[in-house]
């Protein structure tokens, strides 16, 4: 009873040192980081960009289904400038422009990211060509034994097979 | 053995380093997108009474500075605040503070207990400014040289070690510069 009693103090005494330290989460501002737009076009809009860009906290989760706070804020920038008339191109190009390439769930096709989209290509070729290279010397290979007539040994090994197996011949 | 038998293992020992690299590298130590370029434009208000606001004009006004982004809800800046107090006393380079997410009263407060080590504040109630930054934690630091371009980026709490030997060297270096 003491014990319980003694872990509880214990429990409202750490509570009440959050709270004074201010460790608590910082406040809420962004309304609009948990409240869609109005203009459900806009909103859709604003969530087709919030599902492509990557929360710079849980670095998995897009901004859109991150509870991360900085993604709040981020879905809330958005949502700001889809109603304030910019393109999807100038919201990611702003947001691009500040945390990087890096940002974007999936990166744009240029230099720095040829490598990235045309490896998996590159790899199918080069599987492609292995496979075409392995049975072209299969075929020669089978070719090539095929021209040569057969010793006194293969033709003896033959015939025994040929007479234990008549149905097959 | 054969070319045909090595190319391809050299390849896959080749992929499997290259990926293995990728997969042990630290995500959050990636380089701020803005390196090299100016600061972005802000004009924040001040913690009343404290010290005076922070705007980009401050930082493009012929002085190597350091810009720290701090909050008073943010534990780790409480590890590297003894630290920049003492850079301050050493009057190195000034420190200018962005309070991020945060009230002038509580901002107010935390210098108060701890120390003030920031010659100007910039108050950054919704984060905003943050975002302009590219911040993704506090606390971050950014070295700005004397045409107000970010030269470089502390990602979390600055230690001992990343000031003496990358921070100030730099701040020296940047100095030098005309």
């Amino acid at each position: 009873m003491s014990s319980r009693s003694g872990l509880a103090a214990i429990l409202t005494l750490v509570f009440a040192t959050a709270l004074a330290l201010g460790v608590a989460a910082p406040r809420a501002f962004a309304f609009y980081a948990d409240h869609q737009l109005a203009n459900p076009q806009q909103e859709a809009r604003a969530e087709r960009i919030m599902q492509g860009l990557r929360c710079p906290v849980c670095q998995d989760e897009s901004i859109a289904e991150s509870n991360a706070d900085l993604a709040g804020d981020m879905r809330e920038l958005v949502r700001k400038m889809v109603a304030a008339g910019d393109s999807d191109a100038q919201i990611r190009a702003y947001i691009v422009a500040r945390y990087g390439q890096w940002i974007l769930l999936k990166p744009r096709f240029e230099l720095s990211t040829y490598a990235l989209w045309l490896a998996p290509v590159g790899f199918l070729v080069v599987a492609l060509v292995g496979i075409g290279f392995y049975f072209r010397r299969l075929r020669a290979a089978a070719a090539e034994i095929a021209s040569k007539p057969l010793t006194a040994d293969e033709k003896r090994r033959l015939d025994r097979w040929q007479a234990q197996n008549p149905e097959n011949t | 053995m054969r070319a045909a038998f090595y190319i391809p293992l050299a390849a896959f020992l080749g992929l499997a380093a290259a990926l293995g690299i990728g997969l042990t590298m630290n995500m959050r130590l990636l380089p701020s997108a803005l390196i090299g370029r100016s600061v972005p434009t802000f004009n924040l208000p001040p913690v009343p009474g404290v010290r005076p606001a922070l705007s980009s004009a401050n930082l493009k006004a012929g002085k190597v500075v350091l810009v720290n982004i701090f909050a008073s809800w943010c534990v780790s800046c409480r590890e590297e605040h003894p630290i920049l107090m003492a850079l301050a006393k050493s009057h190195v380079v000034p420190i200018y503070g962005i309070a991020y997410k945060d009230t002038p009263k509580a901002t107010a407060t935390y210098l108060a207990n701890n120390g003030d080590p920031y010659q100007r504040i910039g108050e950054d109630e919704t984060g905003r400014v943050g975002i302009n930054w590219g911040v993704y934690g506090v606390p971050e630091t950014y070295v700005v040289t004397k045409t107000g371009k970010i030269a470089y980026k502390v990602v979390g709490p600055i230690s001992a070690a990343i000031l003496t030997q990358k921070v100030l060297p730099l701040v020296r270096k940047l100095e030098a510069e005309p």
